[in-house]
């Protein structure tokens, strides 16, 4: 490999590693703080993608698709939770394992009514459809280093929420000890809304921002709802700094590893993970 | 009734209360007047605990009414009765492993019920100067006698008109203990009702106003520390000191 092609693979790396930190963000939150495991993650990612597609058949602009795409992730969210999870917190962690493969099988459903089971595409907008040229005959699309600023800007986003905000601090509390943060008068329901919808939220805006790159058809998310659990897993449950870390090494693995290592391009990320546990049994930032 | 207007701070009746098939609770009645200090005492088992978390709304009473400054709240959850300008310091004292001294004071932080703060964080630093010097410091990083100061600090912050002290000096060592019972004399001064939970009588009687002992589920006796002093064989029968 050449320089030039280590820079894009790098590049590509980063890329896939910040998107994989934007929908696992919102699984480790989830699973870490709530204690529940929601399968139907990758389901929201998908649901994102199509939501992306049929803004854009309408709107003709991904910004709109993003803008309108975010509040109705949000609204799914807020429902899910409080029609559906809020009665299982109590019960055992199959129960929840149960309702949320349910739900996976009811949100393709949804997605097979409203818009078929043909591969769709969305395209790039026009604003960011150019390469940014790295050698005399290597280039780089713009649109996936837009991803990557944007995935880069909400992650040290949600940094500040969660590390410097009081909101951040009843997160953080709730992760350790939830009972105590309802010792000190605060709605830990109330949290728990806000945590899942935020989560259903980033799931969904990964498959808005990826929809461009890839096509959207139908169980495009159950794919990324395992490595979103290896990124979790290797991050730590719970942990926003784990996820980010977990998520960068997924990306260089996922990129370079077919590169350098063919034959075991398939095991590769699992491998990683199978490591990390030996060494760090809870994760890196658990 | 307004919240302002009630005598009392906390009022619990006939509270009953079960574990599954375990009767726990067996008609607990009790109470808080506004700037009282009260004790509730009793041997292991006897529903100390369980008769706090209960009037809370941890453990909802089968039977029984829970009213606060007046208003009913039986059967409302706990950050719904807690919120109320009450404040909670449990047994084991709720550290966050992951929330620094500062961020533990910081975020439940709260006005008093006039819009007042009279706890604030400058406040709780000079009265814990040991938390001032471990501001950064993670809450799992402290010494058990740091821990306690900073449950009690945390729960000031939240200006509360009552503080629940469930086992503020267990497992500490005696002169962390005599620094905790100072602590609480400064906020019986203040003026903030008080429950204490304890196992130590000698500082419980020189602080409460009013005392209570449980056995069983039941009350067995009710009054000053000075009846009690004066009667020590209630406290041999039902305590074992």
């Amino acid at each position: 490999m050449d320089l030039a092609t280590i820079l894009i693979q790098l590049l590509n790396s980063v890329q896939y590693g910040l998107l994989l930190f934007l929908i696992s963000s919102g699984l480790t939150l989830v699973f870490g703080i709530m204690g529940v495991i929601n399968l139907a993650h990758g389901a929201m990612y998908m649901i994102g993608a199509y939501l992306a597609y049929a803004f854009v058949e309408w709107t003709g602009s991904l910004g709109v698709a993003i803008l309108l795409g975010i509040p109705v992730m949000l609204i799914v969210g807020i429902v899910i939770e409080r029609f559906l999870i809020d009665s299982l917190y109590s019960r055992d962690h199959l129960f929840q394992v149960l309702l949320t493969f349910g739900l996976i099988l009811i949100l393709n459903d949804i997605q097979s009514i409203l818009w078929g089971n043909d591969t769709h595409g969305v395209p790039i907008p026009d604003m960011l459809n150019g390469s940014i040229s790295l050698t005399d005959n290597m280039s780089y699309p713009v649109y996936r280093l837009a991803v990557s600023v944007v995935c880069l800007a909400l992650a040290i986003g949600m940094y500040w929420v969660i590390q410097k905000t009081r909101l951040g601090m009843t997160i953080r509390a709730g992760a350790s000890n939830r009972e105590m943060v309802e010792s000190l008068g605060i709605n830990v329901r109330t949290l728990f809304t806000i945590i899942f919808a935020a989560g259903v939220a980033l799931a969904g805006l990964g498959g808005i921002l990826s929809a461009p790159l890839s096509s959207v058809y139908p169980g495009m998310g159950d794919n990324v709802l395992i490595i979103c659990l290896v990124v979790v897993v290797i991050g730590g449950i719970g942990s926003i700094k784990g996820a980010f870390w977990g998520a960068m090494m997924i990306g260089l693995v996922s990129t370079f590893g077919p590169v350098l290592i063919p034959s075991l391009s398939s095991v590769m990320v699992y491998l990683v993970m199978a490591l990390v546990l030996l060494v760090k049994p809870r994760g890196l930032f658990a | 009734m307004t919240l302002e207007n009630s005598d009392y701070i906390i009022e619990a009746e006939g509270l009953q209360v079960f574990y599954g098939a375990s009767h726990v609770l067996h008609g607990v009645d009790f109470s808080v007047k506004r700037g009282e200090t009260v004790s509730l005492m009793g041997r292991n088992g006897m529903g100390k605990t369980t008769t706090l978390r209960s009037m809370l709304g941890f453990v909802p009473p089968k039977e029984g009414r829970v009213k606060l400054f007046g208003c009913d709240v039986t059967g409302a959850r706990p950050f719904n009765v807690i919120k109320r300008h009450l404040a909670y310091v449990p047994e084991g004292r709720g550290m966050f492993h992951n929330l620094s001294v500062r961020e533990h004071l910081e975020m439940p932080a709260r006005p008093a019920m006039d819009g007042t703060w009279r706890w604030n964080f400058d406040r709780v630093m000079d009265t814990f100067p040991r938390l001032s010097e471990r501001l950064n410091h993670m809450g799992s990083q402290l010494s058990g006698g740091e821990q306690q100061m900073l449950a009690i600090g945390r729960a000031l912050m939240t200006n509360p008109e009552l503080l629940i002290l469930d086992e503020a000096t267990e497992g500490l060592a005696p002169l962390i203990r005599e620094e905790i019972w100072r602590i609480i004399n400064i906020i019986k001064n203040d003026g903030i009702s008080t429950i204490i939970v304890d196992k130590n009588i000698g500082p419980i009687l020189d602080m409460a106003d009013r005392n209570v002992i449980l056995v069983k589920g039941n009350i067995v006796f009710e009054g000053s520390s000075d009846d009690l002093r004066a009667n020590p064989d209630i406290l041999a029968r039902n305590i074992g000191v």
